[in-house]
C-alpha cells in the first residue's frame, strides 16, 4: 500500500536546486532508508514531507506531494494537522526542558487533551512503545535534561508517539549516540514497524542495511536509485550507487 | 633565556596590579561605607535608623527615620518593575521570533538609544511633560509624585530587560523549537511553551538586572517625584533612597549626625544592591548549568 508519493519534486534554496525531481512512492508499515553522501538532499527531502521546510525562508518548492492521496502542499492543507500525522525524531536529541511525563505530554495537550487519566495513559504507551517506559517509570517527575542520550532520543521517539502520527520521519536519529543506544533504537525501529511507515535518513549503511526494507540513494539532488535494500546492496543497478554503497566515495 | 623569564614576570606583575585594581575599588567602597555608615545607625538605633517613619534631619529636635525612603525606593522599583517585564518581553518576543533582519536592526539602534540617553535628560524631559500631564489627568495640585517616578523609571530600565531577553532568546536553539513544530504546535504555542522556558534563566537576569538599575537610579527620579520625605503613597511627593542622600549631602556639615545618617542609607542601599547581585549571580549560574 502507498502511503506517499512525490511527482517531479523540486526545491530550491534561493536560485540554487536542491532537489532536482524527484519522482518515488513510499509504501506503508515499510522502513525506507534514505541514504547519500552529505548535502545530496536526503534531509531536504524527509523535511518536505512534514513541510518543516516551510520554517526556512529561502525555500521554494515546486512538483507534488501526496500524503494518503492528498497533496500536501494545497493551500486548504492543515500543516498542524499533516505534522500530527507525519511525525519526526532529529538528528540530536531535543527534549523540551520539562519533565519526562510532560514531554511525552506535549502533543496530545496541543491537539487539547487535557483529561489527566488520558494522559497517564497516552504517557504510559508512548513509553512503552519506545522500549523507554521500565527506564523511567519512577521518575516521570523528573527533568528529561537528566537522561543519557540515549534515552533522550528514545523520549523523542515517544513524543512523537504520543500525537499517534501515521509516519515516523527520523533524521539520522542515531548519529550523536553511541553504538549501545544506537542498536537499541535500530530494534526499536524494527518493532515500530508494525504500526507506523518509518523512513529513515542515515549516514551509516550498514544501518540502511540492518533495518530497512527499501532504499533509496540520493545524489547531488537527484533520486539515483531506489529498490529492496537487499537488492541495492547485492546488485546495485547504477555504477554510482555501487561506488557509494562500496566506499568509493561519501 | 633568564631575560625572557624576567621579562615574563614583569609583565605577569604588571597584568595583575591592574587585574585586581577592581577588586581594590569595591574592598575600598565597602570598608568605607560599613566604617562612615555605622556611627548614625549606632547613635539612632537600627530599628530606629530603619523602621522609623519620620526624617526630619535639620528639625529642632531631628528625627533620623528611613523608612518613607526604603518603602519608596521599593515601591518604585518593584512597580516599574512589574510595568516594563511584560512589555520588554513582549518586544523582545516580537524582535528575537518575528521581526525580519532590517525592521530588527533599527528597533534595536533605537533602543539602543534609548538606554544611552542621559538619566538627567530623560529626568528634564520627566519634569516638563510628564509631571503637569499627570497633574491634570490626575487632578493633583502637582503632578511630582510616586506615580511619575514610575513612570520614568520604567522607560529606563525598559532597554535593559529587551537587551538582555533579546540576547537569551536568540540563544534558545532551533532545534528545541523544530522539536515542537514537528509536533503540530503552532509558533506561538512553541515560543510560549518552548522558547521562554529555554530562556527563562536568561529573562531572570533581565529582570534582575532592571531592579538594580531601577533602585539605584537617582538624577532621574529627583527630577519628577517631588523630593519630600512622606511616607510613599502613588499620588503624593516622595524621597528615595539615592536621592534622600544627593538632596542633602550639599549642606550637611562634616561629623554632623545629618551627614552621618546620609552616609548609612548608602551603606543601606549598598547592602540592597548586593543582595540583588547575588540574586543575579544565581540566576546566571543557574542557566550556565543547563
Amino acid at each position: 500500500m502507498e502511503i506517499i508519493k512525490t511527482e517531479d519534486l523540486r526545491l530550491y534554496y534561493g536560485d540554487f536546486l536542491a532537489l532536482k525531481g524527484i519522482n518515488i512512492s513510499i509504501n506503508d508499515k515499510e522502513i525506507t532508508a534514505l541514504i547519500g553522501p552529505s548535502g545530496c538532499g536526503k534531509s531536504t527531502f524527509l523535511k518536505i514531507l512534514n513541510r518543516m521546510n516551510d520554517l526556512v525562508d529561502s525555500v521554494k518548492i515546486t512538483g507534488d506531494v501526496y500524503y494518503n492521496g492528498k497533496n500536501i502542499y494545497d493551500k486548504k492543507v492543515d500543516v498542524c494537522q499533516l505534522r500530527r500525522e507525519v511525525g519526526m525524531v532529529f538528528q540530536k536529541p531535543n527534549p523540551f526542558e520539562m519533565s519526562i511525563y510532560d514531554n511525552v505530554a506535549y502533543g496530545p495537550r496541543t491537539c487539547g487533551i487535557k483529561n489527566r487519566l488520558k494522559l497517564d495513559e497516552i504517557v504510559e504507551q508512548s513509553l512503552k512503545k519506545a522500549a523507554l517506559f521500565d527506564e523511567v517509570k519512577d521518575s516521570l517527575r523528573k527533568s528529561a535534561m537528566a537522561l543519557s542520550g540515549g534515552q533522550q532520543q528514545r523520549l523523542c521517539i515517544a513524543r512523537a508517539l504520543a500525537i499517534q502520527p501515521k509516519v515516523l520521519l527520523m533524521d539520522e536519529p542515531t548519529s550523536a549516540l553511541d553504538p549501545i543506544s544506537t542498536s537499541k533504537i535500530e530494534e526499536l525501529t524494527l518493532q515500530l514497524k508494525k504500526d507506523y511507515t518509518i523512513i529513515i535518513v542515515t549516514h551509516n549503511m550498514q544501518q540502511a542495511l540492518r533495518i530497512s526494507d527499501k532504499t533509496a540513494f540520493f545524489l547531488l539532488g537527484d533520486l539515483i536509485e531506489y529498490s529492496d535494500t537487499e537488492r541495492m546492496f547485492t546488485k546495485p543497478q547504477d555504477k554510482r550507487t555501487e561506488d557509494y554503497i562500496t566506499g568509493r566515495f561519501g | 633565556m633568564k631575560k625572557n623569564k624576567i621579562v615574563e614576570n614583569i609583565a605577569y606583575i604588571v597584568f595583575l596590579i591592574f587585574g585586581m585594581l577592581t577588586i581594590a575599588c569595591v574592598l575600598l567602597i565597602t570598608v568605607y561605607l560599613i566604617v562612615s555608615g555605622i556611627p548614625a545607625i549606632k547613635e539612632i538605633g537600627l530599628i530606629n535608623f530603619l523602621f522609623g517613619k519620620k526624617w526630619a534631619s535639620t528639625a529642632q529636635e531631628p528625627s533620623f527615620g528611613i523608612l518613607p525612603f526604603i518603602l519608596t525606593s521599593v515601591y518604585g522599583t518593584a512597580a516599574a518593575t512589574v510595568l516594563a517585564v511584560p512589555v520588554g518581553l513582549l518586544s523582545s518576543i516580537y524582535i528575537s521570533r518575528y521581526a525580519n533582519k532590517k525592521v530588527r536592526s533599527v528597533i534595536e539602534s533605537f533602543i539602543n538609544m534609548l538606554a544611552s540617553i542621559p538619566s538627567v535628560v530623560v529626568g528634564l524631559i520627566g519634569m516638563v511633560v510628564l509631571v503637569p500631564t499627570v497633574a491634570k489627568v490626575f487632578r493633583l495640585s502637582d503632578g511630582a509624585t510616586l506615580a511619575s517616578a514610575i513612570v520614568v523609571l520604567t522607560i529606563m530600565i525598559l532597554p535593559n530587560v529587551i537587551k538582555v531577553s533579546v540576547t537569551s532568546l536568540d540563544a534558545v536553539k532551533k532545534e528545541y523549537e523544530d522539536g515542537s513544530i514537528a509536533l503540530g504546535a503552532t509558533k506561538e504555542e512553541t515560543i510560549i511553551k518552548v522558547t521562554i522556558p529555554k530562556a527563562k534563566s536568561g529573562i531572570a537576569s533581565a529582570i534582575v538586572l532592571a531592579i538594580g538599575r531601577a533602585i539605584g537610579e537617582a538624577m532621574a527620579v529627583v527630577m519628577v517625584s517631588g523630593n519630600v520625605a512622606n511616607m510613599p503613597t502613588l499620588f503624593d511627593s516622595v524621597r528615595f533612597l539615592t536621592t534622600a542622600i544627593s538632596s542633602e549631602m550639599s549642606y550637611a556639615s562634616v561629623g554632623s549626625l545629618q551627614r552621618n545618617a546620609l552616609f548609612s542609607i548608602a551603606l543601606v542601599l549598598y547592602v540592597f544592591i548586593m543582595l540583588i547581585n547575588a540574586f543575579l549571580n544565581i540566576f546566571l549560574k543557574k542557566g550556565q548549568e543547563n
